[in-house]
C-alpha cells in the first residue's frame, strides 16, 4: 500500500466550492439516498480537487465533510487512500505516466526520461507553476501503450519525440490533441482494421427481427378453455346408480 | 475467424457515432421490452443456456450468480452493481464499451435488473476514465430523455440507473471492496460470507458484474441462447473482446470467438509476433494476475478457460501481454510485484507485508543480486501470501512470480551467478572480446 501524507503549509486555512460547482455537487449527491449522503464522498473530493487546483487541501477535506455530515476522519481516511487525490500542490497541467509492465514493454522508461529531463524529478512543479509530473499504476489504455493521462485526457501511443512535443506545447499553452498520437483510431489495429466492415450491421437490418427466440411454449389448454371433455375421462359418470333394491326387483 | 454478422460489439473501435439514433440502428434497445415482460426465469435460464461465463476475470456462470437474488423483494431493494472499475494491467475492454456502445450497457443493465428484480442500477466506473464518464452519463440522458429507462418508462419496468466513479484504487475491482467504495468509505474488502446476494449495497441483496457479461446480455437474448453456446469449447462459449498488448505488431482489442488459438487470433488481427513466432518468449494471457506461459506451450493453445487452466494460468480478462526474447522477464515480473505493493488495501497483513516484501527480493534479482536459495524462499513466501487473504489480491500478487519461477529459473539463476562472477573476470571477459 502506497503510505500518503498531506501537505498541511501549502493548503492554507480555508477552502470554497466556485459557485458554479454547486450544480454538480446537487447532481452527485442526488444519485443516493437521502441517508446514504456518504456515498457521494468521492465524487464531492474530485470536484473540490478540481476547484482547488488540481490536488486537495486540508480544509477542502473539511468542506467535504461538513457538507455530507461526515466525521472528518473518515474523509481523511478516503483522500488518503485513494491515489487520484493528490495530497501536495501539482503544476496547471499534471501529467500521470503509465508505468505498469505493458507499458513498460512498450518503451515507458523513456517517456520517464523525457519527463525527468523536461520537467525535473516526481511531483516537482515547474517555477511557471505549470508542469509537474507522477508515475502511477496502470491507466487502462493497454493496446495503445506507453501512455499519460494530462488532467482529464488520455495521450496515447507515445514516443519521446511526441510526448516531449505535447509537454512544449503545453509549457507555451498550445491546444494538444488528445488520444493515440500515431495514425491508428482509437483501439483499432495501426494503419485500419480489418473487421466490423459489413455494411449490414449499420443499416438497420438487425432490428428486422420482429419476434425473440426460445419463447417459453404456451401452456396447455385447460378443458374448461376449450369445452371438450377431458382425454380418458369416463363419460358416464353422471348417471345414478341403481339402488339395489331396483337391482333385486 | 468470427464474422462480422456475428459480432456484438459492432462500434467497438468508435467509427460510427455512439448516439442513441445510431445505437438502435445498430440493434440496441431492439425487443427490449417483450424481453422484460417474459420475466426473471426466462432471463436467468436463458443466461444459463447460453453458457455466459462472467467476464470480469473469474469466470463464474452468470446467469447462475443472478438466481442467488432472493426470489421476492422484502423490505430490502435489490441492486444492480456493475463493476467498470477496469484496472487490471493490460486490460481495456469495458473502457471501448463504455465509450463507443454505451447503450448496449444501458440495456443490458436494465434487463439484468428485471432478472434479478432490482429497480436500481449503480455503473462504478474508474475514476481515470473520466472521457468514458461523460460518454456514459450522455448516453444515460439520452435514454432517459427517451423514456427507455426511469420511472413509468415505455419499457414497463421502472428503473434507475446513476453512474458512480472511484479515485484509483486496484483493490475496488474485487466486488466487496467495490461495494465498501460506492458506501464512501475505504475500498477494503468485506469478508464472505455474507455475500452480497443477501447483504451487498447499504445492506441490501446485490449483484456484481463486469460490464461486458452485462453489454452481450441483450444480444444473446435478442439471437437466442444456442447462438451463442455455438461459439467456442464446450463450457467456454460465445463471443469474448481481447485485448492484446505488448510486443506484437499491431496491438488492438478485437471481439472474437472463445477457443481461438493464440496464434491465429495474433496473426489475423495483430500482424504478428515483434520479430516473428521464433522470437516469442512468453505471454501473460489473462491480465496481469495469472501466471505467466512459455512461447512452446501458448503459441497453438486455444484461448479460453479450460485450456489456460490446464497450463496452470487462466484466461482472466482476456488481456493478453507478449513479450518477446529482448524482454528483461524478472524486470517485467518485479515491475508487476511493484504494482501490487502499490495496489495492496492494506487490511491482511499477509498481503500488506508480503507484497512489499516480494518487490524488494524481486528488485534485488533483477540485479541478480541474491543468492540461489533465496529463489526458494521467495517461492515459499508466495505460497504463504496465497490463499491466507480476505481477497484475491494476495493471489494475484503471487500468481506472476510463481510464474516466473515455474518456468524461467534457469534465468533467475544466469542473473545471479553472472552477478556474483569475480568482477576482474568480468573485465577480462570484456577486454578479451575486444
Amino acid at each position: 500500500m502506497a503510505l500518503r501524507r498531506f501537505d498541511l503549509e501549502a493548503g492554507g486555512d480555508s477552502f470554497a466550492f466556485k459557485s458554479e460547482t454547486e450544480e454538480k455537487i446537487a447532481f452527485w449527491r442526488g444519485k443516493y439516498p437521502a441517508d446514504k449522503q456518504r456515498s457521494a464522498v468521492i465524487p464531492l473530493l474530485w470536484l473540490a480537487q478540481k476547484d482547488n487546483n488540481g490536488w486537495l487541501s486540508e480544509p477542502a477535506m473539511r468542506e467535504v465533510a461538513n457538507r455530507l455530515e461526515m466525521p472528518y476522519i473518515r474523509v481523511y481516511e478516503v483522500a488518503t487512500f485513494y491515489t487520484m487525490f493528490r495530497l501536495q500542490p501539482v503544476g496547471k497541467f499534471h501529467v500521470q505516466l503509465c508505468g505498469t509492465t505493458p507499458c513498460q514493454l512498450r518503451g515507458a522508461e523513456r517517456l520517464k526520461e523525457v519527463c525527468k529531463k523536461e520537467i525535473g524529478k516526481p511531483m516537482f512543479v515547474t517555477d511557471d507553476q505549470r508542469l509537474s509530473w507522477e508515475e502511477v499504476e496502470c491507466l487502462g489504455a493497454c493496446v495503445n501503450a506507453p501512455m499519460v493521462q494530462i488532467n482529464d485526457d488520455f495521450f496515447e501511443d507515445l514516443t519521446p519525440e511526441s510526448l516531449s512535443a505535447i509537454l512544449g506545447r503545453l509549457r507555451h499553452g498550445a491546444d494538444v490533441t488528445p488520444g493515440p498520437q500515431i495514425d491508428r483510431v482509437n483501439s483499432a489495429p495501426e494503419g485500419g482494421t480489418t473487421v466490423l466492415t459489413d455494411a449490414s450491421l449499420f443499416d438497420g437490418s438487425r432490428t428486422r427481427v420482429s419476434a425473440l427466440p426460445n419463447l417459453p411454449k404456451p401452456p396447455e389448454p385447460t378443458p374448461e378453455a376449450t369445452g371438450l371433455p377431458e382425454a380418458d375421462a369416463p363419460t358416464n359418470t353422471k348417471r345414478e346408480e341403481p339402488t339395489s333394491k331396483e337391482i333385486k326387483s | 475467424m468470427l464474422q462480422d454478422k456475428d459480432r456484438i460489439f459492432t462500434n467497438l473501435y468508435g467509427l460510427h457515432s455512439p448516439d442513441l439514433e445510431a445505437a438502435k440502428k445498430r440493434g440496441a434497445w431492439h425487443l427490449t421490452k417483450e424481453m422484460l415482460d417474459l420475466g426473471p426465469d426466462w432471463l436467468c435460464d436463458q443466461i444459463k443456456a447460453s453458457g455466459l461465463r462472467g467476464r470480469g476475470g473469474a469466470g463464474f456462470p452468470t446467469g447462475l450468480k443472478w438466481t442467488f437474488m432472493p426470489k421476492e423483494v422484502r423490505d430490502r431493494p435489490h441492486y444492480l452493481v456493475v463493476n467498470a472499475d477496469e484496472s487490471e494491467p493490460g486490460t481495456c475492454k469495458d473502457r471501448e464499451i463504455m465509450r463507443h456502445d454505451p447503450h448496449l450497457l444501458i440495456e443490458g443493465c436494465m434487463v439484468a435488473s428485471r432478472a434479478m428484480r432490482a429497480h436500481k442500477c449503480y455503473v462504478y466506473i474508474r475514476g481515470e476514465y473520466i472521457a468514458e464518464r461523460h460518454a456514459l452519463e450522455k448516453a444515460v440522458k439520452e435514454a432517459y430523455e427517451a423514456r427507455l429507462i426511469g420511472q413509468n418508462n415505455l419499457n414497463g419496468w421502472d428503473f434507475d440507473l446513476y453512474v458512480h466513479h472511484g479515485a484509483g484504487a486496484y483493490i475496488c475491482g474485487e466486488e466487496t471492496a467495490l461495494l465498501e467504495s460506492l458506501e464512501g468509505k475505504k475500498g477494503q474488502p468485506r469478508l464472505k460470507p455474507p455475500f452480497p446476494a443477501n447483504a451487498g449495497l447499504y445492506g441490501c441483496p446485490t449483484t456484481v458484474n463486469n460490464v461486458e457479461s452485462i453489454a452481450v446480455v441483450p444480444t444473446i437474448l435478442r439471437r437466442g441462447a444456442q447462438w451463442f453456446a455455438g461459439f467456442g469449447r464446450p463450457n467456454n462459449s460465445g463471443t469474448k473482446l481481447f485485448c492484446i498488448s505488448g510486443h506484437v505488431n499491431k496491438p488492438c482489442n478485437v471481439e472474437e470467438e472463445m477457443s481461438i488459438t493464440f496464434r491465429e487470433l495474433i496473426e489475423t488481427h495483430c500482424g504478428g509476433i515483434r520479430g516473428g513466432w521464433d522470437n516469442l518468449k512468453a505471454v501473460i494471457p489473462g491480465g496481469s494476475s495469472v501466471p505467466m506461459v512459455p512461447a512452446e506451450q501458448i503459441m497453438d493453445a486455444y484461448m479460453d478457460f479450460d485450456t489456460l487452466r490446464d497450463l496452470k494460468s487462466g484466461l482472466g480478462t482476456a488481456a493478453i501481454i507478449v513479450m518477446d526474447k529482448q524482454t528483461d522477464l524478472i524486470k517485467s515480473i518485479a515491475r508487476l510485484a511493484y504494482f501490487y505493493k502499490h495496489e495492496s488495501c492494506g487490511q491482511c497483513t499477509p498481503c500488506r507485508e508480503g507484497t512489499g516484501w516480494m518487490w524488494r527480493v524481486m528488485e534485488r534479482m533483477v540485479r541478480g543480486e541474491a543468492t540461489h536459495d533465496e529463489i526458494d524462499t521467495l517461492l515459499d513466501v508466495t505460497k504463504q501470501v496465497e490463499g491466507h487473504t480476505i481477497c484475491a489480491l494476495g493471489d494475484a500478487a503471487a500468481w506472476p512470480i510463481q510464474g516466473l519461477i515455474r518456468h524461467f529459473r534457469h534465468e533467475i539463476e544466469e542473473r545471479i551467478n553472472r552477478y556474483r562472477q569475480p568482477r576482474a573476470l568480468v573485465q577480462g571477459a570484456v577486454i578479451a572480446a575486444e
